[in-house]
């Protein structure tokens, strides 16, 4: 078999005594839709925040198809093709929604830097940029300011932004958290129509929208990895159960 | 299911987005105005001279800090490196002509913006705060212990300056050409920065501004980007000290001073930062105010400006401008909601 899309090797991640993460090997396929759930706290965020460059790992190594990119910073990654979303909105607030995915968009197509052409005259960086907003359903909202959307809206753009960077490897941190149940089914159907061979991650608590999306499935515990296996087994797994999904069921009554 | 809609090009967001650098009906009325000044008030032409200097200084600020939210309190480092540049090449006649005298100035304060940018750029916050002063600080103290060729703390004076075009000269008590010579550099550097502004890089340097940690997030060499923005806005605060120095004819080290960075500062901040024409109102209204002010109450007029610029921060975030803005907004809104 040909070398996984992304992979992790022995990667881990201390802060202070701390061990966030550690000792990962993690294989993402071309065209996976792989979903990485686990208690609070396990490292899941960490771990994304490894892969796309946020932080830097302490031990181990991030291959990308086949080349070491380890000590490779954020924005060289992004470029390389791995994409992310924020687990908090990380979104440019004071700008419009088409802003916002023409700023990625244009720096995906490389436009960004030059400095004479006005913006709003790069029909196609506006045009796909428009396009993505269709996407997430977000084409009403593409003259107002992101500060002024609600939180499950503003979610939609955050995903926009990633959708706009046409990256190879996808990773999304709870892109469902804050939006309305109703609502989720938009983000599933804008990971659903992207192209096949785009490896995704996905970190989410919603169980639903894991057995609706994964095909493949990561527990992690406690900053290491549990166990892996296809949806089925996970849910079949007593193990996964105890740790996680009787806590989920716990938080749940937590919160009802 | 993601197939484009047909009219995507005709969202009015996308419609907005296209049309927002075109020139708006009212933006040749400061140009206008300017001409009339001239004519009007031939006796106040110094004062419009140094009101548009001003301007030119304060939009240099605007870009690095109302577009690319650098927080500096040492711009005028660059403006009295121009102001500087200008007048040592001209008081010891290595190069007395103004503009091509310009485009030195502006290299050097660029070449200054450049390297200090590099190292400055990588803090953010209150710690590049105090960087941008030091910087100024140093240049400042050099300018004071250099008296060889500096002047010193007086400066140099009846610094000669070529006819522009070998034909107008710099009259110091008819300054007519100084102002006319000012106005067009000015407009000519207006120019620059409003297409700046409205490219794909002016949008990343907002990006930047809004969200430096996404921006990294979406692929852009952000450090890059800032850097290349410190240094056009040096180069056009070393043309605003460079015009300085040509039209007043002496250089000295209010040209350095935190008098300066601080007052532009307030300009840009009264009249509307990240907004083009903020640089305009901010100027005017601070000088006109100055003026009245000195003249209602002269041992303290400056404590009418502090009140007026701690009530634009407490209430009106977004100057001047920012203030016409929302009243527009208003008006369209209840325009929209009556029809």
């Amino acid at each position: 078999m040909s070398a996984p899309l992304l992979e992790t090797r022995g990667l881990g991640r201390n802060f202070g005594a701390l061990l966030a993460v550690h000792d990962i090997n993690f294989r993402l396929e071309a065209g996976a839709r792989h979903a990485l759930i686990g208690p609070n706290g396990a490292g899941k965020t960490t771990f994304i925040n490894l892969l796309s460059g946020v932080l830097q790992s302490s031990t181990g190594q991030v291959i990308f198809k086949g080349d070491d990119i380890t000590e490779m910073p954020e924005a060289a990654r992004v470029k390389l093709g791995i994409a992310r979303t924020f687990q908090i909105n990380r979104l440019f607030r004071g700008l419009s929604v088409l802003e916002n995915v023409y700023i990625a968009v244009a720096e995906r197509t490389g436009i960004a830097p030059s400095k004479l052409r006005p913006a709003g005259t790069r029909k196609n960086v506006v045009d796909e940029a428009m396009h993505m907003l269709e996407t997430v359903k977000l084409q009403d909202a593409a003259g107002s300011l992101v500060s002024e959307l609600p939180y499950g809206r503003q979610r939609l753009v955050e995903i926009a932004i990633a959708l706009g960077l046409r990256s190879e490897v996808l990773l999304l941190d709870e892109p469902a958290a804050g939006v309305p149940s109703a609502e989720t089914h938009i983000i599933l159907d804008a990971v659903a129509g992207l192209p096949k061979h785009i490896g995704v991650l996905i970190i989410e608590h919603d169980m639903d929208v894991v057995f609706r999306f994964a095909e493949r499935i990561t527990v992690m515990v406690a900053g290491s990895v549990f166990t892996e296996g296809t949806p089925e087994q996970i849910r079949a797994d007593e193990r996964v159960r105890a740790v996680y999904l009787g806590q989920e069921a716990h938080r749940g009554a937590a919160h009802g | 299911m993601t197939a484009p809609a047909p009219a995507v090009a005709e969202h009015p967001a996308a419609l907005a987005l296209a049309g927002r650098h075109r020139v708006r009906i009212w933006e040749p009325l400061p140009w206008l105005l300017a001409i009339a000044f001239y004519f009007l008030f031939p006796k106040y032409l110094g004062f419009g001279t140094d009101l548009l200097v001003t301007i030119l200084f304060a939009l240099s600020l605007d870009l690095v800090l109302g577009y690319a939210g650098i927080v500096t309190l040492g711009h005028a480092a660059f403006f009295g490196a121009g102001a500087y540049t200008v007048g040592m090449l001209a008081k010891y006649g290595i190069w007395t002509e103004p503009i091509t005298g310009l485009v030195i100035a502006a290299a050097v304060a660029a070449a200054i913006g450049f390297v200090s940018g590099l190292i400055l750029l990588r803090t953010t916050g209150l710690t590049l705060l105090m960087l941008t002063l030091c910087t100024m600080a140093l240049l400042e103290e050099a300018a004071n212990l250099g008296q060889e060729y500096t002047g010193g703390f007086d400066g140099l004076d009846s610094v000669p300056i070529d006819p522009v075009f070998g034909i107008f000269e710099f009259n110091p008590l008819f300054p007519n050409t100084q102002y006319l010579y000012v106005l067009g550099v000015l407009f000519l550097c207006f120019i620059f920065i409003r297409t700046l502004v409205y490219s794909p890089f002016g949008q990343s340097l907002t990006g930047i501004r809004e969200n430096m940690l996404r921006m990294h997030a979406v692929g852009a060499p952000v450090r890059m980007r800032l850097v290349l923005c410190y240094t056009i806005s040096a180069a056009i605060a070393g043309i605003a000290g460079a015009l300085w120095a040509q039209a007043n004819a002496y250089v000295n080290l209010s040209a350095l001073g935190l008098d300066r960075a601080a007052t532009v500062l307030i300009i840009l901040v009264l009249g509307g930062c990240g907004r083009l024409y903020g640089a305009f109102v901010g100027a005017i209204a601070y000088m006109a105010l100055s003026h009245f002010l000195a003249k209602i109450y002269p041992t303290a007029w400056q404590l009418g400006l502090g009140l007026l610029l701690v009530i634009i921060a407490l209430f009106a975030r977004n100057g001047i401008l920012g203030i016409f803005q929302s009243f527009l907004h208003r008006l369209k809104a209840k325009r929209a909601r009556s029809s």
